[in-house]
């Protein structure tokens, strides 16, 4: 067992833990974040993504020692004071989730997307969504749920 | 009008709803929410038919003996069922509890107004409340079968734009998936399974579980797991077990070309009249017309494929004296219930079943594996909660698959024009073998840890279902107005792998055979294809989405290399219509790329405008996937498909644009559409790539490497 220190949804966080463990059981069991989800393990879905200084990326296989020091925010860290943040809303408007297991990995890559600058096009969305992988096809809603996104952030 | 069995199951108002003391009306539905949003369909209709806000709807847990048993969620029938059922529910309360506020206020029910359950005579202070009137009681009179529903034109809630309220959790990452529920003292539980379904377990280290750091190995004949506090010690303890376990025999499975298998494995063959399979001799080929202005003979294949959740199957379960509390994420609560009751020995009133959400995946996925699994560990550590999850492997190599089919269909036109002769035969193993309780312990014996436990049950054999578009022949007989037609069913046995309900069972291949075959035969006629597709249909409703959708693709883009092509379908010949146009382009590389894709689809009246459209989004991509990329790769040693690399699923690089045409049916019954899209996608897709280039792909998946076959042959 290893104190770690990490930097989650703007607060720092001290857990004991096996330092190999991927940081998705840290956030899932340690510290109650259950809304990344382990998907194959493998670094291949998408579903555990959480943003790193502002990139999203897989959490299911890196052991958490590699995350400390980095800002850490998860799907439940996109919540604003007044309710679901620009993202979340926008997928709820074009119901952009059916099981929504794939979800929470989705809101994630496209947030990393509105925060980029200059605005992304069709091709660099495509691209960041192309490691996230939906079984119940939202796909075409998430789509217009980040062109949505997009939009009001060119504006 | 067909019986609805929910209600033939569950006749009382009360058992479907409730007037709460605190204002709000209690909906129960046994169908459970797998990413269709029935909780939000249910809410919509009992909102409707009896005045009240949606908001004050609350749909119940789905838990065993809490709500109406209502068997599996499947076969797009929930609306048709569950909702009809509530909508039947909701229209008695109303006229009962009007009746009572009449007498109450003193005025005749007709002047009554209700406005969010609120009873008034307008223009009066005289209100009264259903909450009132119902006085916490439970409504203990039958669902009038006749009762008046409102007419569409009253309609205030029905179809309007509507936010489903479990959207919310899903997007902020707050729904409790049953991965995500915790117990004081639970341990997290991972399966060592043998490497294919015939292999036993004939060794493991006696002292191994001495040297497992404070972990609990439970051992049932072949049947593994290992329990920990800690998930991530529990994942890799597992990984060390499968390392050192012995399995025997080495060869598990018999490799050999599975459409080969298809057609001359042992089988029971059916011939199927109006829809419904049937007992009685198989007809004889039929030949086409002396005089045929065009034949066509095609076969049609598709390999084993995967349900294929993103997240693997779970289950929590917790043995707390003699109570088995089990989480689950199964489509049917009761099924299931029933079951592992009779698996474990246990009587049915100990074991209560929940369900809570899993991954979707429409279909009979790993989900009532793993409540079996994780019930066997709860019974071997009484007291302790067992969240117990399947790896991917576990799911890619486990799940039931859907079925490997040839579909073989003959046909001839004659000078008229249109489709005189029709043979259609389909041969595949079942399309449904979810739990069930019935004779011989088949309930059991199609859990599949049965087959590994001490004494193992042999997995049943499947017998041919009878009726209206069950299993692989769903879709078969086509909608199509066809003076002679021949179809058979042939239901094969000893086959290699486990299948059961992959969503819309046999219909995706059946359906793509006959739009392959409609599309060409009116090529070789000369006729465009939805005007040759018309002339065969006479139900208006089926003529519209036809025309609309081909109307929304639009004439030809002038670019060269772009295919278009359509597919369409009713449902079972009976529940929705649609119809899909897709347009792609294929690659230097025979890579097939989706651009656009319009749906036209008729599925009655409208409840859940947005639920609706993506489960027709849903359906056409989830379809795409199956035609252009799946299939479920095995060798004689097991199954060598077991994650997302060597199982690849259409992305996000390749979904195509999708707009989805409801067309509005007000007053007529509702009609499921979570299956619609399916056979009429995999249909449009093969068009549209003969379109592009020319080339009739008969065997999904249509990758570059079947096209590039396709080309040289
Ligand atoms: S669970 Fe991490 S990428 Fe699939
Ligand atoms: S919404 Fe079910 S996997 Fe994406």
């Amino acid at each position: 067992m290893t104190r770690v220190v990490l930097h989650i949804n703007g607060t720092a966080r001290e857990v004991d833990v096996d330092p190999s463990t991927p940081l998705l059981y840290v956030l899932r069991n340690a510290l109650g974040l259950t809304g990344a989800k382990l998907g194959c393990g493998l670094e291949q879905c998408g579903s555990c993504a959480v943003l790193v200084d502002g990139t999203a990326r897989p959490s299911c296989v890196a052991p958490v020692v590699q995350f400390e020091g980095a800002e850490i925010v998860t799907v439940e860290g996109l919540v604003e004071s007044n309710g679901p943040g620009a993202v979340q809303r926008a997928f709820i408007e074009e119901g952009a989730a059916q099981c929504g297991y794939c979800t929470p990995g989705l809101v994630v890559a496209v947030e990393a997307l509105r925060r980029r600058r200059p605005v992304p096009d069709e091709a660099a969305v495509r691209a960041v969504l192309a490691g996230h992988l939906c079984r119940c096809g939202t796909h075409a809603a998430v789509l217009r749920a980040t062109r949505r996104v997009l939009r009001e952030r060119g504006m | 009008m067909t019986t609805n069995p929910s209600l033939a199951r569950h006749p009382a108002v009360d058992e479907w709803l409730s007037f709460d003391t605190d204002s709000s009306v209690v909906v129960r539905s046994g169908k459970v929410d797998i990413g269709q949003r029935i909780s939000a369909a249910v809410a919509l209709v009992a909102a409707e038919e009896l005045d009240v806000d949606p908001e004050r709807i609350r749909v119940a847990e789905r838990e065993t003996g809490r709500v109406p048993d209502e068997g599996y969620t499947s076969g797009s029938r929930s609306m048709m069922e569950s909702a009809q059922a509530v909508r039947l529910a909701a229209a008695t309360a109303r006229r009962h509890l009007l009746a009572l506020a009449s007498r109450r206020l003193a005025a005749p029910v007709d002047e009554l107004e209700v406005a969010n359950g609120v009873v008034r005579v307008p223009g009066t202070n005289r209100t009264t409340s259903y909450w009132q009137l119902a006085e916490g009681r439970p409504l203990a009179i039958p669902v009038d079968h006749q009762a008046a529903v409102k007419s569409p034109a009253m309609h205030r809630v029905l179809g309007r734009p509507y936010e489903a309220p479990g959207l919310t959790g899903l997007v902020t990452g707050t729904s409790r998936f049953v991965h995500d529920m915790m117990l004081p003292g639970m341990l997290h539980a991972r399966l060592v399974r043998p490497p294919h379904g015939r292999a036993r377990l004939d060794e493991l280290d006696r002292d191994i579980e001495s040297r497992l750091q404070g972990a609990h190995l439970v051992r049932d004949g072949s049947f593994l797991a290992i329990a920990h506090p800690d998930e991530w010690t529990a994942t890799q303890l597992a990984a060390r077990i499968a390392a050192v376990a012995r399995w025997s025999p080495e060869r598990g499975y018999d490799a050999g070309d599975i459409a080969e298998l298809l057609v001359t494995n042992p089988r029971t063959s059916l011939p199927v009249l109006d829809g419904a399979a049937v007992q009685g001799l198989v007809p004889p080929p039929i030949a086409p017309p002396a005089d045929a202005v065009a034949t066509l003979t095609a076969r049609f294949q598709r390999p084993y494929q995967m349900h294929a959740p993103i997240g693997p199957s779970a289950a929590l379960a917790h043995l707390d004296g003699d109570r088995l509390m089990l989480w689950t994420h199964s489509q049917g609560i009761y099924p299931l219930r029933e079951s592992i009751a009779e698996a474990l020995g246990r009587d049915l009133e100990s074991i209560r079943l929940i369900h809570a959400p899993g991954a979707g995946c429409y279909g009979h996925n790993g989900a009532d594996d793993a409540a079996f699994d994780a019930a066997l560990v709860a019974c071997a550590l009484p007291g302790r909660p067992i969240l117990l999850k399947w790896s991917r492997a576990d799911e890619c190599g486990w799940e039931p698959y859907g079925s490997a089919m040839v579909v073989d269909v003959s046909a001839g036109v004659g000078p008229d024009g249109r489709v005189a002769t029709w043979s259609h035969d389909t041969y595949s193993d079942t399309h449904g073998a979810r739990p069930r309780a019935g004779a011989g312990g088949i309930g059991p014996a199609r859990l599949l840890a049965s087959r590994f436990r001490e004494p193992a049950l042999e997995p049943p054999r499947a017998r041919p279902s009878i009726g209206s578009h069950s299993g692989l022949h769903r879709n078969q007989d086509p909608i199509y107005e066809f003076p002679t037609r021949r179809i058979v069913k042939n239901l094969v046995h000893d086959l290699p792998l486990r299948t059961s309900s992959l969503r819309a069972l046999g219909a995706f291949l059946n359906v793509l055979a006959i739009e392959s075959v409609m599309d060409e035969l009116a090529g070789r006629a000369g006729a465009d294809p939805i005007a040759f597709r018309l002339r065969h249909l006479s139900d208006a409703r089926a003529c519209r989405v036809l025309e609309v959708a081909a109307g929304r693709l639009g004439s030809k883009r002038k670019e060269s290399g772009i295919g278009r092509g359509f597919g369409f379908a009713q449902y079972k010949n009976a529940s929705a219509y649609a119809a899909v146009g897709i347009e792609l382009s294929i690659d230097e590389g025979a890579r097939v790329h989706l651009h656009r894709a319009v749906i036209a689809a008729d599925a009655g009246e409208i409840i859940d405008r947005q639920g609706l459209t993506s489960q027709l989004e849903g359906g056409l991509l989830q379809a795409a996937s199956l035609t252009l990329y799946e299939e479920v790769r095995y060798d004689a040693f097991g199954i060598t498909s077991r994650d997302w690399e060597t199982y690849p699923i259409l992305g996000f690089d390749n979904a195509p644009e999708i707009e989805a045409v409801l067309i509005e049916s007000p007053g007529e019954p509702f009609l499921g559409v979570g299956e619609a899209t399916i056979g009429p996608t995999g249909g449009a897709i093969a068009n549209a790539i003969h379109d592009a280039v020319g080339l009739r792909l008969r065997r999904v998946p249509f990758t570059p490497e079947a096209i590039r076959a396709a080309a040289l042959a």
